[in-house]
C-alpha cells in the first residue's frame, strides 16, 4: 500500500487556494472581456442617471444642495460605479440553484469551508473590474468634470474600505442565501433586502442628503458601512475620527457576519438534500 | 479491520405532497402536507481495507442516499456510519482529505477552464506539497490516458474524456476510501473498461477502499468479488459476488456441444433457451444438474458439457423481484 503524499501545512494551503481561485477567476473572466466590459458599461446608465438628475436639481437651486455641487455628485457618482462593481457578490439566486441542483454537493466533499471559494474566486473577479473600470472612470470625468481632492489618509482608508465594503456584502448576502436551505427559494427575502439596502446605503441619494432619522438608522445597519461609507471616505467631506471610525464600524460588521456564517450554516447544512448530485 | 462501518443507517427524507390543479395549489399554502419517504432504511455493513465492493439495487433502492451519508453530504436520520474511524456528517478536514465520492452524472471540474487548472485548484485545496502533486497527476495523466486533453477547456470534453479527467482530479490527494456512482454512466464499451481497468490497478496499488454503485454488471464482476444488494432502503444480500446466484437463482445454464446432430427435443431434460448448430443451451433446476448431465452423456454423443451460473444481469433481476426479507 503506497503512501498519502505530503501535505502543506494548513496556513499555507488557505493561502494557495486563495490565490489559485483568484488567478483562476481573472483567467475565468479575460475570456469573456468583451461581455465583461459590456456589463459594466451597462451598469454606469443607473449613477448616471441619478447624477444628471441631482446636478440638475442642485443647479436650480443655487449651484448646491447640503453641500453637494455638481462636482461633488460627478465625484460621488464616479467613485459610486467602483463601490457598486466591488459590492457584487454571490448572490442568493445564485443560493437557490447550488442547493435545487445539488451543486454544493462538490464544494462539501472537499477539506475547505465553501465561502473560501466565493470569496476568492469574486476578488478575483474584482482585480478585472477595477482594471476595466479605469476607462470608465476616465470617460466619465472628461464628461462630468468631478470635483475629487482626497489626501493620502482618504485614499489609503479607501483602498481598504473597499475590500471591506466587499467582504461585509459577500458575508451577509451568504447568510441569506444560506435561508434557501430551509426554503428552497429565498428570492422574495432578497428583494426586502434589497429595497432597504437601496435606501439606507447611499446607492439611491448620498447619505448626507436623507433625513436625520435616515442616517441615524444607517448607522446602524450594515449597508451604509458596504456602500456609502467607501465614497465618502474619498469623496469627503470627512475627517480622520469618522474615516477611522468608519473602518473600525466595518470590521465590527464583518465580525458580526463572520459569526452569522458560522450559526446559520452549522445549523443549515444538516438539511441539505444534496439532491441531484 | 473495517474502514466503513454502517449500523442501522437510516435517512428519512419529508417530500411535499400536493395534488394536481389549481385548487390544490391554494389549498398547499395554507395546509402543507408532506410525507415520510425511507430512502434508507437501516442497512448494516461493514467493509475492511482494500476491499472493492458492489454496491447494488435498482433506481431509488437508496445507493446513491448511502453513499451520501458516507461521505458526509447528508445527516443520515437514524443509525450510525463511520467511515476511517470518523463520522462523515461532521466533515472533517482529516476525512474529507483521505475519500472522494465520483458520481457519473457530476462534473465537479471548471467548465470554462483546461482540467489543469482544476487539478491546480485541488492541489490548493488539499494543500499537496508541489513535488507530491506534480508525480501524482503525471501519473495519473499518463495511467488513464489523458495526454493533451487536460490542457483544453472542460467544456471542450466529450462525455468519456471529461469522466476521466473527472477520475485523475478526485484521485490527486490518493484517497484511501473512494465512493463511485455509477463512474461509467453513458460511456462507450472502450472507455468503461478502460475506465474499469484503472480503478482495479488503482485499488491494488495504493490498498484503497472502495464502494462502487453501477447498473452495469460489466463492472461489477470486473472488480469486486463481493456484493451487497440494496432494495426499497433495505439490505438484501450481502457476500461474495459468487453466492449471488446460489441464493437468487433456482437454475443452472448447461451449454452442450453435441458431436452429431442434436436432438430435436429436449424438453424432457431442462428449458431449451439457445441453439446454434450442434451446440444447444439449456436452463435447468439447480437441484437436477447433475442427473441430467448424467443422462445427456449416457445418452447421446456428447463433445463439450459446461455448467454455468445463469448471467448476473438475470440473477440481480431475479433478486430484486423477490419480496425483501432483510
Amino acid at each position: 500500500m503506497s503512501t498519502a503524499p505530503a501535505l502543506e501545512p494548513r496556513w499555507r494551503a488557505y493561502l494557495g487556494v486563495y490565490r489559485t481561485m483568484a488567478r483562476q477567476s481573472v483567467l475565468v473572466q479575460f475570456q469573456y472581456r468583451v461581455s465583461n466590459l459590456l456589463y459594466m458599461l451597462g451598469m454606469v446608465t443607473e449613477p448616471v442617471v441619478y447624477l444628471v438628475v441631482w446636478s440638475t436639481i442642485a443647479r436650480s437651486q443655487g449651484g448646491s444642495i447640503e453641500g453637494y455641487t455638481p462636482g461633488t455628485f460627478a465625484a460621488y457618482y464616479i467613485v459610486w460605479t467602483l463601490v457598486r462593481n466591488m459590492n457584487i457578490v454571490f448572490t442568493p439566486f445564485g443560493w437557490e440553484e447550488r442547493v435545487r441542483t445539488g451543486e454544493l454537493s462538490g464544494q462539501l466533499l472537499r477539506p475547505l469551508h465553501p465561502i473560501h471559494y466565493d470569496l476568492a474566486a469574486f476578488a478575483g473577479w474584482k482585480l478585472v473590474v477595477i482594471v476595466l473600470w479605469l476607462p470608465i472612470a476616465a470617460g466619465l470625468t472628461a464628461v462630468f468634470h468631478p470635483d475629487l481632492h482626497p489626501d493620502a489618509l482618504q485614499v489609503a482608508v479607501f483602498l481598504v474600505a473597499i475590500w471591506g465594503a466587499y467582504l461585509i456584502r459577500s458575508l451577509l448576502l451568504w447568510v441569506l442565501g444560506l435561508v434557501t436551505l430551509w426554503t428552497t427559494r429565498v428570492t422574495a427575502l432578497y428583494e426586502a433586502w434589497f429595497t432597504a439596502e437601496l435606501l439606507l446605503s447611499g446607492r439611491l441619494v448620498p447619505l448626507a442628503l436623507m433625513p436625520g432619522w435616515v442616517r441615524t438608522l444607517s448607522w446602524l445597519l450594515p449597508f451604509r458601512w458596504a456602500f456609502g461609507f467607501p465614497i465618502t471616505a474619498l469623496v469627503g467631506p470627512i475627517d480622520r475620527t469618522a474615516l477611522l471610525g468608519g473602518l473600525a464600524m466595518q470590521a465590527l460588521w464583518i465580525a458580526v457576519a463572520s459569526g452569522a456564517v458560522a450559526l446559520v450554516w452549522r445549523a443549515g447544512i444538516k438539511r441539505y438534500g444534496a439532491v441531484g448530485g | 479491520m473495517p474502514v466503513i462501518e454502517v449500523d442501522a443507517l437510516a435517512k428519512v427524507f419529508q417530500v411535499p405532497v400536493r395534488q394536481a390543479g389549481l385548487k390544490a395549489s391554494l389549498r398547499s399554502l395554507v395546509h402543507r402536507e408532506t410525507r415520510s419517504v425511507a430512502a434508507v432504511a437501516g442497512v448494516t455493513f461493514a467493509v475492511d481495507q482494500g476491499e472493492v465492493v458492489g454496491f447494488l439495487g435498482p433506481n431509488g433502492a437508496g445507493k446513491t442516499t448511502t453513499l451520501k451519508m458516507l461521505s458526509g453530504l447528508l445527516h443520515p436520520s437514524a443509525g450510525t456510519g463511520t467511515v476511517l474511524g470518523h463520522t462523515p456528517a461532521r466533515r472533517e478536514r482529516a476525512f474529507l482529505g483521505r475519500i472522494a465520492l465520483v458520481m457519473g452524472n457530476r462534473n465537479q471540474l471548471q467548465w470554462d477552464l483546461p482540467a489543469l487548472d482544476s487539478f491546480e485548484l485541488n492541489r490548493a485545496v488539499y494543500g499537496i506539497a508541489r513535488a507530491d502533486f506534480v508525480r501524482q497527476r503525471d501519473e495519473l495523466i499518463e495511467l488513464l490516458d489523458l495526454g493533451d486533453l487536460v490542457t483544453k477547456p472542460v467544456r471542450n470534453l466529450s462525455l468519456g474524456e471529461r469522466m476521466k479527467a473527472e477520475i485523475a482530479g478526485s484521485l490527486l490527494h490518493r484517497p484511501s476510501v473512494l465512493f463511485l456512482d455509477e463512474p461509467t454512466l453513458g460511456l462507450d464499451v472502450t472507455m468503461q473498461r478502460r475506465i474499469r481497468g484503472f480503478l482495479a490497478d488503482y485499488a491494488s496499488r495504493h490498498g484503497a477502499t472502495i464502494l462502487l454503485t453501477s447498473h452495469y454488471m460489466a463492472d461489477v464482476e470486473a472488480l469486486c468479488r463481493r456484493v451487497v444488494l440494496i432494495h426499497h432502503g433495505s439490505l438484501l444480500f450481502d457476500g461474495e459476488l459468487g453466492a449471488l446466484a446460489d441464493r437468487f437463482s433456482a437454475t443452472r445454464t448447461l451449454v452442450v456441444r453435441f458431436a452429431d446432430e442434436p436432438p430435436l427435443a429436449l424438453d424432457e431434460v431442462g428449458h431449451e433457451v439457445a441453439r446454434d448448430g450442434a451446440s444447444v443451451t439449456l436452463r435447468v433446476d439447480k437441484a437436477r444438474v447433475a442427473a441430467v448431465t448424467g443422462d445427456l452423456l449416457s445418452r447421446y454423443a456428447v463433445a463439450d458439457l459446461t455448467i454455468e451460473d445463469p448471467p448476473i444481469d438475470d440473477v440481480i433481476e431475479r433478486a430484486f423481484a423477490a419480496p425483501v426479507t432483510p
